[in-house]
This record gives structure tokens, C-alpha cells and sequence, in this order.
């Protein structure tokens, strides 16, 4: 379980987050939702502790992640994210790309982290592609990639930073696909997305987040297809205006 | 400077004096490329992660490449005279040479861990690596790629630069040349043999690096 | 170190010495600075175009300038003309070698500026009216020194670090001069330091004045 308790984030002068609460309960896919600069990315990040935070705490599994007596590189291990522009890293190959971390990181022997990251590559389809580097694969591949990276390190929860929204629309689908993969096979996940259609058909609970505090939350009927708040209601118009970006 | 023997042409052992020389200049480059490099790298690492070495150490690198070769060279020289550390001129040469290997190998190793995207940094933190293994197995090889090239146009340089150890007494090629212009007068053939024999060592290796670079960009 | 005691107002009173060395070396570094950027300039256009003899020409004065020691081509000019029973002043010799050193990597340096520029400029030059080499140098050349401004003032400093191979010569460049000041102390050490102060504060004042130019000529 992660637990986010009255969590603030200022870069300098700008407060983004302004004491967020909130639970991520084992199994489930939480949304959250929001305009840009309201501080769903950055939040999602502190989970992670890639970036401290100025007050508050944020406990997984009973662990405090920005305790200083926390070993934050084996807490990350429990935490895969994947990030909007895919990371893929340019030197490796797909295969390399993912067994690296389980090498250095979990220990694994070499021949352990092949097996491990080539099954994770099956996983999310991109078997074929096991000796390819990043360079010839496409965006959603790179993305797949990215994200059967961070499974391998088999984690408990995946953070999703708006993973599609650096991806031409036709590739959209494809990692979607995967996440929804994942969701059927009981992954706890939370998911920062722009693509409100996914976030109805596949969230359990949507956090709409609204000037670095969260504005309402429930399930995504009760949040997007019946806003209480006022903010909400005016965000889902405006989002509803754009094209959807059809899976 | 130098005895002047009665005039005598080429002879066969003068090839063996040339063969001296060539392998001295070999020598002297290797140890100051490899001296200089792995310094460099340190250093330029250094300076990438601290303010206060980059502010330290920025009079020593500007210094290094304002300054001519051969003015480092005689200073390195009598320097370690002075400190009474030995009188070998091929010590001399390589301290030089290194010195400045290592200030210019820092500048590139550091433009090269610069030009690494923060993303691909921040993604291997997420999976769980510590700052050195983010290094080992991230930083450090896409700043290779980016710094090969330039770092190979360094080891040319140096290359060249060593031509002018003669100045410390050292006898590589170059020195080894002139000094059998001065007794043969065979200006000419000692000349171009001279010139070939830096220009077939330069002249396929910036042709690869060339290549490189290329082929790096796609 | 063994009680060694340094020995400055030696060096202080060859000052004027050094001085008047220094002014070689400026002189030359200028020099040859401004021949090689003029000989540079239709280099690397001959360069860029890929064929011909001026191609060929090019690519061989490049090849030879960079891959072979500074010293090497100073020995060539001095000794090698020399044995031809052409004697030149060392001075001209090191000059010519510095300015023919400066021009093969100027020329690289022009030719990676004109790689940088649209394509479309010079047929948009030509369209009114203007001849080849009135386009480069109106359109094309002020375009491409903005590019490459940085290589091109690091070219010249080198330039400048080259001309102390006078030395070697007998030429009383700063080196030349400071080699010929200590030789009746032998306070090497305390004399070649002052020198490479001499040469650090030359090298500090191309690179200022050179930005200064910059500004001025293209306002920014």
C-alpha cells in the first residue's frame, strides 16, 4: 500500500503540491487526472523519491521514502515507473535494455537476467525485437520496452507518467494494450494520463488533482461521469472539447 | 649545441639510430596517452559532479592550453630538475605531454557527461541504481560515444606534440631526424621520411575517426 | 628543493628582452592569422564542391597540414628551402609554416560553417544578380564566420602557441628570446614561468579582443 500524507512540493517560490492525500490500495489502477502544472507528474515522481519533497511523508509498505535512513535504490525496486518520453537506453539492446538492472541492480547472474528480461519481453510482445536497439524500434515500442524494463526489476507497484502523450496517435493503442495487460494480471498501478477515456474504462478510482491538492475522488462513474466539484466539471468540459485519442 | 662530425652520408646504421627514434616516439605517446586518459577521465568526471574542483582546477586547464607545448615541456623539465626527481628526459616528456592530456581529456570527458539527456539518468535511479552504477553502466558509455571522436583528435594532436620532446634531450623521431640532417646534410629524403612516417600514423586514424563521427550521428 | 633559491629581478631586468619577443610573436600570430583565413576561404569552398583539381589541391593541403607535427612543416620551410639553396629569414619561415598550418585548419573549419548554412542562400544571392564570388562574399562568408566564430579564435590562438617553434629556428620570437635571455643565467625555470605567463596573457587578450570584434560586427 502507499500512503501519501499531507505531501508539499515547491520548486523555489512555487508551491506545486500543497499537502496531497491519498491511498494506492494493493491491486488496484488509480487515475489521476488534471490540467498541466497541477502536479500529477510531480507527485508521481516523489513516490518514487526522485524528487524530494519539503513536508509530509509518503510510506510504501511501511517504508517512509524520504526518510534518510531509507535505502531509497532497493525501495525503488518495488516501484517501476515509466516515464512520457521512452528512456530507452540508446547503447543497449531491447534484451540489454531490460536485464541490466536485475545484473547490477538485483544481482541476478547473466544468464538469470537474460531469461528474466527476454520472458518480459514476451510479455509485452516485443520478443521478436530482442536484439534491436532503441534506434530501430518505434515510439511504442521504445515505450513497451520501457515498461517491460521496469517489470523486470518485479516490481509491486508501476507508476505511469502520461506514457502516451509523446507518442503518435496510431502507437497510442498498442501501450494501452499492455497496460490494461497488466491491470487484468492484478498490477497495483497509478496512472497519470491525459486520455480520460482510458481512465473511464479501466481505473478503478480517478483522482482529479487540481493546483497541487486533490479535488474530489471516487470511482471514475462517480468522478467523470458525475463531477460534484465545480473545477472537475469544468476540466472534463474542456478536456471532452479535444479529439479523443481513440485506443 | 650539437658536435659537428666530419661529413658523412647515410648509412645503414643511421637506420637503426631511425628505428630508435621511432620506437622512442612510440613510447613516449603511448605513456602519455595513457597516463593523460585515465587522469583526464578522473578529472573531468570531477569536474562534472563538483562546483569546487571545477573552480579549483579551471586556472590549470586554461593555463594547459594557452601555453605553448614547448614552453610546458622546458618547464616541466626544470621543474623537476629543481625538485632533483631524476634526469630523465623521457620522464620529462611524458610528465608534459600527460599534464596536458589530462586538462584537454577532462574538457571532453565533461562535455561528454554533459550531453548525456537527465532522462535516461533519472530513468536508471527509478530501476533502482546508485549514482556510481548509473555511471558505470549509463553515463559513462553514452558519454564515450559522444567523446571518441574528439578524444581521438587529442591522441593526434599529442601524437604531433611529441615531435618537439626534443627540446628535454629526448631523442624521438623528429630530434632523431635532425640530428642526422645535421651531419648528412641528406636534408630532403630525412625530411619526408620525417613527414611520412607522422602522416602514415595520423592520416588513417583521422580518416577512421571521420568515419566515426558519421556514423555516430545516425 | 634543496635549498634552491628562485631569482626573479634576473628576469625582471630582461623584460624589455622579452618584450620586444613577444612583439614577434604578435606580429606572426597576426600574420599569419589573416594569410591563412584568406587562403582558407577559397579552400574550403573548392572543398565543399567535392571535385576537380582545386578539390584535390585543397585536400591534400588539408591532409598534410593536419597530420603531420607543426615542427615538421616549420623544418620544411627553414632547412628544406635551405637545402634548395633558397634561404629565407626565420622569420618568413616560420610565418609561412604557421600561415600554412592556420590555413589547413581554417579550412576545415570554414567548410563545417558552410555545411551549416541553407542551401538556398546562394542561388537566392545569384537571383540578384550577383556574381559567385560577389554571393560568398557578401551572403555566404558573413554567415558562416557567425558560425564558426569559437573554432575559428581557438584556430588563431593555436597559431599563436605555434609560432613559439621559432625557437627551434633561431628566431627571437618570445621563446627565441627568452631561450637567448636565460642562457647566460641558466634560470630557466624562473624565466620560461615569466614566459608562460607572457604567452597566457597574449592568449587572454586574442580571445577578448576577438569577442569584441565579434560583438561589434554582428551586434550581438
Amino acid at each position: 500500500m502507499i500512503e501519501i500524507r499531507n505531501v508539499r512540493k515547491t520548486f523555489g517560490a512555487l508551491t506545486v503540491l500543497k499537502g496531497i492525500n491519498l491511498d494506492v490500495n494493493k491491486g488496484e489502477l488509480l487515475c489521476l487526472i488534471g490540467a498541466s502544472g497541477s502536479g500529477k507528474s510531480t507527485l508521481l515522481q516523489c513516490i518514487n523519491g526522485l524528487e524530494p519533497i519539503q513536508g509530509g511523508e509518503i510510506v510504501v509498505d511501511g517504508v517512509s521514502v524520504h526518510d534518510p535512513k531509507t535505502n531509497i535504490n532497493t525501495l525503488r525496486q518495488k516501484l517501476g515507473i515509466v516515464f512520457q518520453q521512452y528512456n530507452a537506453f540508446p547503447h543497449l539492446t531491447a534484451l540489454e535494455n531490460v536485464a541490466l538492472a536485475p545484473r547490477v541492480v538485483a544481482k541476478r547472474s547473466r544468464k538469470e537476467a537474460r531469461a528474466l528480461a527476454l520472458k518480459h519481453l514476451e510479455h509485452v510482445g516485443l520478443g521478436s525485437k530482442a536484439d534491436s536497439l532503441p534506434s530501430q524500434m518505434s515510439g511504442g515500442q521504445q515505450q513497451r520496452l520501457a515498461i517491460a524494463r521496469a517489470l523486470a526489476m518485479e516490481p509491486s507497484y508501476m507508476l505511469f507518467d502520461e506514457v502516451t502523450s509523446a507518442l503518435d496517435p496510431e502507437l497510442v493503442g498498442e501501450v494501452l494494450e499492455t497496460m490494461r495487460l497488466l491491470k487484468r494480471e492484478g498490477m497495483t498501478m497509478v496512472v497519470v494520463t491525459h486520455d480520460i477515456s482510458f481512465a473511464r474504462e479501466s481505473a478503478d478510482r480517478v483522482a482529479f488533482l487540481h493546483q497541487g491538492e486533490v479535488c474530489e475522488i471516487g470511482t471514475a462513474g462517480e468522478v467523470i461521469d458525475n463531477p460534484h466539484k465545480e473545477q472537475t466539471q469544468k476540466f472534463l468540459r474542456r478536456e471532452k472539447r479535444q479529439p479523443l485519442e481513440v485506443a | 649545441m650539437q658536435f659537428q662530425f666530419a661529413n658523412q652520408g647515410l648509412g645503414w646504421s643511421d637506420t637503426y639510430f631511425l628505428a630508435q627514434g621511432v620506437l622512442n616516439t612510440i613510447r613516449l605517446a603511448v605513456a602519455a596517452t595513457i597516463v593523460g586518459t585515465l587522469a583526464g577521465i578522473v578529472l573531468g568526471w570531477l569536474r562534472t559532479v563538483s562546483v569546487t574542483v571545477r573552480f579549483i582546477t579551471a586556472p590549470f586547464i586554461d593555463i594547459v592550453r594557452s601555453v605553448p607545448m614547448i614552453i610546458q615541456l622546458i618547464l616541466a623539465n626544470s621543474f623537476l630538475s629543481l625538485l632533483g626527481i631524476g634526469a630523465s628526459p623521457f620522464l620529462f616528456g611524458t610528465v608534459a605531454l600527460s599534464l596536458w592530456m589530462s586538462a584537454v581529456t577532462a574538457e571532453v570527458v565533461r562535455a561528454g557527461l554533459l550531453s548525456v539527456p537527465l532522462q535516461y539518468r533519472k530513468s536508471a535511479r527509478s530501476l533502482g541504481m546508485n549514482g556510481l552504477q548509473e555511471l558505470v553502466y549509463i553515463s559513462m558509455p553514452l558519454a564515450f560515444r559522444t567523446a571518441l571522436t574528439p578524444w581521438i583528435g587529442l591522441v593526434l594532436s599529442l601524437i604531433k606534440d611529441s615531435a618537439l620532446a626534443g627540446v628535454v634531450g629526448y631523442v624521438e623521431y623528429m630530434r632523431s631526424t635532425q640530428i642526422l640532417i645535421t651531419r648528412t646534410h641528406e636534408t630532403w629524403l630525412l625530411l619526408m621520411g620525417a613527414g611520412l612516417f607522422y602522416f602514415i600514423i595520423c592520416y588513417p586514424v583521422s580518416r577512421y575517426s571521420r568515419r566515426l563521427e558519421r556514423r555516430i550521428v545516425v | 628543493m634543496n635549498g634552491y633559491q628562485f631569482y626573479w629581478s634576473i628576469v625582471w631586468d630582461s623584460l624589455p628582452l622579452l618584450l620586444a619577443g613577444a612583439w614577434v610573436t604578435i606580429q606572426i600570430t597576426v600574420l599569419a592569422f589573416v594569410i591563412g583565413t584568406l587562403i582558407a576561404m577559397p579552400m574550403a569552398v573548392a572543398r565543399q564542391r567535392g571535385e576537380g583539381w582545386a578539390y584535390r589541391f585543397s585536400t591534400g593541403w588539408v591532409e598534410l597540414s593536419r597530420n603531420t607535427p607543426a615542427v615538421f612543416q616549420l623544418y620544411i620551410f627553414y632547412f628544406g628551402l635551405g637545402a634548395l639553396h633558397i634561404n629565407i629569414p626565420s622569420y618568413a619561415a616560420v610565418l609561412l609554416s604557421v600561415s600554412f598550418n592556420n590555413a589547413g585548419y581554417m579550412t576545415e573549419i570554414f567548410r563545417g560553417g558552410l555545411t551549416a548554412i541553407p542551401r538556398q542562400q546562394m542561388p537566392a544571392a545569384r537571383s540578384l544578380g550577383m556574381t559567385g564570388p560577389q554571393s560568398f562574399i557578401h551572403v555566404i562568408f558573413p554567415q558562416m564566420f557567425k558560425v564558426i566564430f569559437p573554432a575559428y579564435v581557438t584556430q588563431g590562438i593555436w597559431g599563436m602557441l605555434n609560432t613559439s617553434l621559432g625557437m627551434l629556428v633561431g628566431l627571437q620570437e618570445l621563446s627565441g628570446a627568452t631561450q637567448y635571455a636565460q642562457s647566460a643565467s641558466f634560470r630557466t625555470f624562473e624565466f620560461f614561468l615569466a614566459t608562460a605567463l607572457i604567452y597566457y596573457l597574449i592568449a587572454k587578450a586574442l580571445q577578448f579582443s576577438s569577442q569584441l570584434v565579434f560583438r561589434l560586427i554582428y551586434r550581438s
